[in-house]
C-alpha cells in the first residue's frame, strides 16, 4: 500500500555534459594514458542531406516517365589536361581505402563490385595490390603523404592519381595502423618492420603549399606522359580556399571529403573535432569553381556520409559531379552485419557500431589482417552485393531526377532543393521550404 | 602562396638595365604566382625634407586616364606641398615637401577611392592583379632604374586577388616586405598590434607580419633584433624578403618549407622562389649560387 | 655508344621527357645531354631504362624522380626532391641538393657532391644517399630502411622518429630527433660503409671516421611515457 504522504525520491539524472560516455571516456583515458583510437567517421548527429527535399515537377514543370524516358548517369572525369580522361557508367565511385586497413578480399571485393557497375575503385595508403589491380577496370591509384608502397611502375599502371591532401575524417592529420594490423605482408609492400606501429606522416615529404603542389603534379604528368587524370582529394574544413588552389595547381579533379567520411584508424578527438560535414562544404567548393570559371571542367566528386541515391543526387543538385562511398561501400560488403551480433558482442560491440578497425579483429573478415578472418569474406559475393547496391543507388539518383524533369543526373541544380531547418538552408544555400529565403541572403 | 625575386645590383653600372633585368625573374615567377604581382624599387633618396607616395588609382572608375595633375595642383592648393607627380596611367608617384601624414590624410578625403600603397624618401611601388607578364609591361618595369628591387607573384590562399592585397607590403617609410608562405596566427598579430596604434589596410596575412616588423624597428629595434623578434612571435610558414633604402635582406621559417635559392657574384646579388628565375642573368653560370638557409639572416647592403 | 643532345632552350620538356620514356628503353647504353636546364622541374623523371642522362648545369624541382636504372647526372645545384621515390639506378648532383633529397627512395643511389637541405632521406625506403657536404635539419626524419651517409655535418633532429635506416656522420651533428641515438658500427655496418664510400667517389674517406646512428626503437609500440615523443 502507497502511501501518499512518503517523501519521493529523487530520480537519479545523468548530466548532459558528463554523460555517461564522456564518464567512460574520462575513465579510459585515465587507466591507458593515450587517447582513443578509432575507426569509421563521425558519429555525432550533423546537418545532412537528410534536411533537404527535392521540388518534383508538378504543373509548371513536367516530369520524365520512370521506365521509358532517358536519364543519363554517366560521368567523365579528368577532362582539363589528360589524354585518357576516365569515362564511368554511374557517378558513385569507390573511396580510397587501403589495402592494410582492408583485407585483400575485401580489396578484391571492392574492385569487382566497382567493375561490374562500371565505376572506379580506389588504392589507399600502402600501394597498389596485383589482386585489386586485376579486379578493377579503372583503379584510381592514391599518392598520400607516407609514400608507404609508391611505386613508379604501379602509378603508370593506375587509369587515373590521387594526390592526397587530407581526408574529412581528420583534415591536417596523418595516418594510425597500430601493430595488429602490419602483417608480414602489409610490413613488406610499406618497408617497415612487422607488428609494429606505423606513423603516417600528415605533410607530403616534398612539397608544401599551392605553389610546389602545381610543380609536383607537374612531375607526375611528367612521369606518365599526361595521359591520367590528376585528382587532388581534400579534407572538407575551408573549401573554397582549398578548392581554388588545387584548381590554380593544375588538378584535373577535386575530391572533396566530408567529416563523416571514414578512417581505417585516427584518434576520436580528431574524427568528432575537426572538420566540416559535406552538407557545408559543397556549396563554397562549387562556388569557387564557379568563380575560377571551371565548374564542370574540373570535375568535384563529393564524400562523406553518403548513404542512398537521394543523397547523390542532392550532392549533384548541389554541384557535384560525381560522389564517393567508403563506409556504406562496407557495410554493402558485409561490415557490422547483424548476424555477426554474437561475436561483435565478444569484442564489446554491437552490430552497426563497431568502429574498432585499428584492432584487426573485424569478424566480418574486412578491416583485418588476420587471414582466418580474412577468408569469411567472399570477394564474389560480396562483390556483387557492392554492385546491387550501387546499382539501386544509381536507380534512385535516377527516380529523383526524373520526377524532377531531368534527362541527366547532372542536370539537378539547387534551385530543385528547399531545405527543412535553418541549419541545412544555410548550408545548402537552398530557400526554407515554403519561403523564398535563404539564409544570409536579404529578403 | 608565392614567387618572390630581388635584385641588388652591386656595379653602379648596371643601375639603368635594374629593370630589364628584373623583368625576366618576375615572369619566371609566373606559375607560382598567377593572380597578381608587385614591384618596389629603391630609387636614389628624394631630398632631405622631401616625401613621396605611391598612390594607385585603379579603384576609382576610369582610374587608366586618372587626372594626377588635376589631383597635384589641388593638393599644392590646399595644403601648399610643393608637390610633384610622375604617373603611369593608374598609378601615381607624387613627391611632396610637408608631412607625410598630412598627405596622406589630404589624399584619402580628396578621393577615398585612391589607395596608397608606399611612403618614403627611396621606394616606389607598383602592383596590380594580372600575370606578372602584363603587370610588367602595364608599368613598364623594364625601364626602371634604381639600385634594387623587390619582387612577388602571388597565388592568393585566403584573401582576396585585389590589387591592394598583392604584395609587395609596405608600413611606415622606406620599408617592404614579400611573403611566399602562408601564417598561421595573423589574426593574433593584428589584436596585438591595434592597442598601438597600428591600422591595416587588408585582411592580408603578410601585412600583419610587415605592420609587426616595422613596429619593431620604429620601437629602435635594429633589423636584427625585429626579425628576431620576427621568429619567436610569427607562427606558420614564410620566406620573407625586405627593402629598405640600403639593403635587402632575407630570413626563412625554421623549417624551409618555402623555396628559396641566391645568386651572387662581383656585379649583384639575386634572389628568387628557385633558380629558373635565375638563369637569365648575365654571368650566373659563374655566379655563387647557394641556397639560404632557415632561420638565418641574410642581409645585403647596396 | 650512341649519343644524343637536347637543348632545353630549344626543344620542350615534354618532347625530351617522352623521349627519353618510350625510345630510350630500345637503346640501353645510350647517352643523353640536356643543355640550358636553366631550373627546369621534372626533368628526366620517370626513367625506366639504363641509360646515361647528364643535366648540364642547374636543375629544377623533381629532377630525376621515381628514377629506375638509369644513370643521371646533374653538373650544376638540383632543386627540390632530386631523385625523390627512386627505385634503383643512381642520380649524381655535383652541386648541391634542396630540400627533400631522396625523399621516400626505395632504391639506387644518390650521391650529392656539395651540401644538402632540410629533409634529406626524409621517409627513406632503402635506397642509399651519401652527402659529401653537410646535410640540413630534420634529415632522415621517418626513414624507414637504407643508408644515409653523410661526410660534413648534420642539422637539428636528425632521424626524427626513425625506424630502419642507417646514418652515418663524419661531422657534428647537431642535435638528434626522436628515437634516434648512437649506436656501435660493426664489421657488418662498417662494410656497408665503405661500399658506399667507394660506390660515391670518396675512397679516400676513412669509415673510422663515421659514427652511426639508428633507431632506439621506443616508439615502435605506444607506450605512455613516451608520449612526448609523438
Amino acid at each position: 500500500m502507497s502511501d501518499i504522504n512518503k517523501i519521493p525520491p529523487t530520480q537519479p539524472q545523468f548530466s548532459a555534459t558528463f554523460d555517461p560516455y564522456t564518464l567512460s571516456e574520462i575513465r579510459r583515458a585515465a587507466a591507458t594514458g593515450i587517447y582513443d583510437i578509432r575507426g569509421a567517421g563521425t558519429k555525432r548527429k550533423l546537418p545532412h542531406f537528410d534536411d533537404l527535399l527535392f521540388l518534383g515537377a508538378s504543373v509548371s514543370r513536367y516530369p520524365l516517365e520512370g521506365y521509358r524516358e532517358k536519364c543519363g548517369t554517366d560521368v567523365v572525369l579528368g577532362t582539363r589536361f589528360a589524354k585518357k580522361p576516365i569515362h564511368l557508367k554511374t557517378p558513385v565511385t569507390i573511396a580510397g581505402m587501403s589495402f592494410g586497413a582492408l583485407s585483400a578480399n575485401a580489396k578484391e571485393a571492392l574492385g569487382r563490385g566497382a567493375s561490374i557497375v562500371g565505376t572506379s575503385t580506389t588504392t589507399g595508403d600502402g600501394g597498389m595490390t596485383p589482386e585489386e589491380r586485376g579486379q578493377s577496370k579503372t583503379l584510381v591509384y592514391q599518392y598520400l603523404p607516407s609514400r608507404y608502397g609508391m611505386n613508379p611502375d604501379d602509378l603508370r599502371k593506375a587509369d587515373a592519381i590521387e594526390v592526397v591532401i587530407g581526408q574529412g575524417a581528420k583534415p591536417g592529420g596523418g595516418g594510425m595502423l597500430l601493430g595488429q594490423k602490419i602483417s608480414e605482408r602489409v610490413a613488406k609492400m610499406r618497408c617497415l618492420p612487422e607488428g609494429i606501429d606505423q606513423r603516417s606522416a600528415c605533410r607530403h615529404p616534398d612539397w608544401t603549399g599551392p605553389d610546389d603542389l602545381e610543380i609536383k603534379i607537374l612531375e607526375l604528368r611528367e612521369i606518365t606522359d599526361w595521359e591520367k587524370p590528376i585528382y587532388v582529394k581534400i579534407g572538407a574544413t575551408r573549401p573554397y580556399y582549398d578548392v581554388a588552389l588545387a584548381v590554380k595547381a593544375g588538378a584535373d579533379v577535386v575530391v572533396l571529403d566530408g567529416m563523416q567520411g571514414g578512417t581505417a584508424a585516427t584518434q576520436e578527438v580528431f574524427i568528432e573535432h575537426v572538420g566540416i560535414p559535406i552538407l557545408a562544404a559543397i556549396r563554397p567548393a562549387v562556388q569557387a569553381l564557379q568563380d575560377l570559371g571551371m565548374h564542370r571542367k574540373v570535375q568535384l566528386i563529393v564524400s562523406g556520409g553518403i548513404r542512398n541515391g537521394a543523397d547523390v543526387a542532392k550532392a549533384l543538385a548541389l554541384g557535384a559531379d560525381a560522389v564517393a562511398i567508403g563506409t556504406a561501400a562496407l557495410v554493402a560488403l558485409g561490415d557490422n552485419d547483424p548476424s555477426l551480433e554474437d561475436e561483435y558482442r565478444k569484442l564489446g560491440s554491437t552490430a552497426g557500431a563497431y568502429d574498432d578497425w585499428q584492432d584487426g579483429k573485424d569478424p566480418a573478415g574486412i578491416t583485418t589482417q588476420d587471414p582466418e578472418l580474412a577468408k569469411r569474406l567472399d570477394p564474389v559475393k560480396a562483390g556483387r552485393r557492392l554492385a546491387n547496391y550501387v546499382s539501386v543507388m544509381t536507380m534512385e539518383a535516377q527516380v529523383i531526377a526524373r520526377a524532377c524533369g531531368k534527362s541527366h543526373l547532372h542536370n539537378l541544380e539547387p534551385e530543385d532543393l528547399v531545405a527543412l531547418t535553418l541549419e541545412s538552408a544555410a548550408m545548402a544555400r537552398v530557400p526554407l521550404a515554403g519561403t523564398t529565403w535563404i539564409p544570409g541572403n536579404p529578403l | 602562396m608565392c614567387g618572390i625575386v630581388g635584385l641588388l645590383v652591386k656595379n653602379p653600372a648596371l643601375r639603368d638595365q635594374l629593370g630589364q633585368l628584373m623583368v625576366p625573374m618576375l615572369i619566371g615567377m609566373t606559375e607560382r604566382g598567377p593572380d597578381s604581382a608587385g614591384l618596389a624599387v629603391f630609387t636614389d633618396p628624394l631630398p632631405q625634407g622631401r616625401r613621396k607616395v605611391s598612390v594607385f588609382a585603379g579603384y576609382v572608375q576610369n582610374g587608366d586616364r586618372y587626372d594626377w595633375s588635376e589631383l597635384v595642383s589641388e593638393l599644392n592648393r590646399d595644403l601648399k606641398a610643393k608637390a610633384e607627380v610622375e604617373a603611369k596611367g593608374n598609378h601615381g608617384i607624387v613627391s611632396f615637401a610637408i608631412e607625410p601624414q598630412r598627405v596622406r590624410d589630404w589624399i584619402m578625403r580628396y578621393e577615398p577611392l585612391l589607395k596608397i600603397f608606399s611612403t618614403g624618401r627611396s621606394i616606389d611601388l607598383y602592383k596590380d592583379v594580372g600575370t606578372p607578364a602584363e603587370v610588367a609591361e602595364r608599368y613598364g618595369f623594364a625601364s626602371f632604374r634604381g639600385t634594387h628591387l623587390v619582387g612577388h607573384t602571388r597565388m592568393a590562399t585566403e584573401s582576396a586577388v585585389t590589387p591592394d592585397r598583392a604584395h609587395p607590403f609596405t608600413a611606415g617609410e622606406d620599408f617592404c616586405l614579400v611573403h611566399n608562405g602562408s601564417l598561421s596566427n595573423p589574426h593574433a598579430i593584428r589584436r596585438m598590434l591595434a592597442p598601438h596604434g597600428i591600422a591595416f589596410d587588408t585582411d592580408n596575412d603578410t601585412e600583419a607580419a610587415t605592420r609587426f616588423l616595422e613596429w619593431r624597428l620604429r620601437e629602435g629595434d635594429t633589423l636584427q633584433e625585429a626579425l628576431q623578434k620576427g621568429f619567436e612571435v610569427l607562427d606558420g610558414f614564410y620566406t620573407f624578403l625586405m627593402g629598405t633604402p640600403t639593403e635587402l635582406a632575407l630570413i626563412r621559417d625554421p623549417f624551409a618549407c618555402k623555396p628559396a635559392v641566391v645568386a651572387e657574384c662581383d656585379d649583384y646579388v639575386a634572389i628568387a622562389s628557385e633558380f629558373r628565375s635565375l638563369a637569365h642573368l648575365p654571368g650566373v653560370n659563374h655566379a655563387h649560387v647557394f641556397e639560404p638557409a632557415p632561420e638565418e639572416m641574410y642581409v645585403w647592403k647596396v | 655508344m650512341e649519343s644524343l643532345k637536347f637543348d632545353l632552350a630549344v626543344t620542350p620538356l615534354r618532347e625530351v621527357n617522352q623521349f627519353l620514356h618510350s625510345e630510350a628503353p630500345a637503346k640501353p647504353g645510350l647517352q643523353v645531354t640536356i643543355e640550358n636546364p636553366n631550373g627546369a622541374h621534372a626533368i628526366a623523371a620517370g626513367l625506366n631504362a639504363p641509360i646515361d642522362v647528364t643535366i648540364d648545369g642547374h636543375a629544377g624541382y623533381y629532377a630525376a624522380g621515381m628514377n629506375q636504372l638509369a644513370n643521371v647526372t646533374i653538373t650544376g645545384s638540383a632543386g627540390t626532391g632530386v631523385a625523390e621515390n627512386m627505385m634503383s639506378g643512381k642520380v649524381h648532383v655535383k652541386g648541391f641538393a634542396s630540400n627533400a633529397a631522396g625523399a621516400t627512395a626505395h632504391g639506387g643511389l644518390l650521391v650529392i657532391d656539395g651540401d644538402a637541405g632540410l629533409r634529406c632521406g626524409i621517409s627513406l625506403k632503402g635506397a642509399d644517399i651519401v652527402v659529401g657536404g653537410s646535410v640540413g635539419s630534420f634529415s632522415a626524419f621517418m626513414a624507414q630502411a637504407g643508408n644515409l651517409v653523410i661526410l660534413g655535418d648534420a642539422g637539428e633532429a636528425l632521424g626524427d622518429s626513425l625506424y630502419e635506416a642507417r646514418i652515418f656522420v663524419r661531422g657534428k651533428v647537431a642535435s638528434l630527433g626522436a628515437d634516434c641515438e648512437e649506436k656501435p658500427m660493426g664489421d657488418a655496418e662498417r662494410a656497408i660503409l665503405a661500399d658506399l664510400l667507394k660506390r660515391a667517389g670518396h675512397d679516400d674517406v676513412d669509415p673510422a671516421s663515421f659514427t652511426l646512428y639508428g633507431s632506439a626503437r621506443t616508439l615502435y609500440n605506444f607506450h605512455v611515457d613516451n608520449a612526448g615523443a609523438y
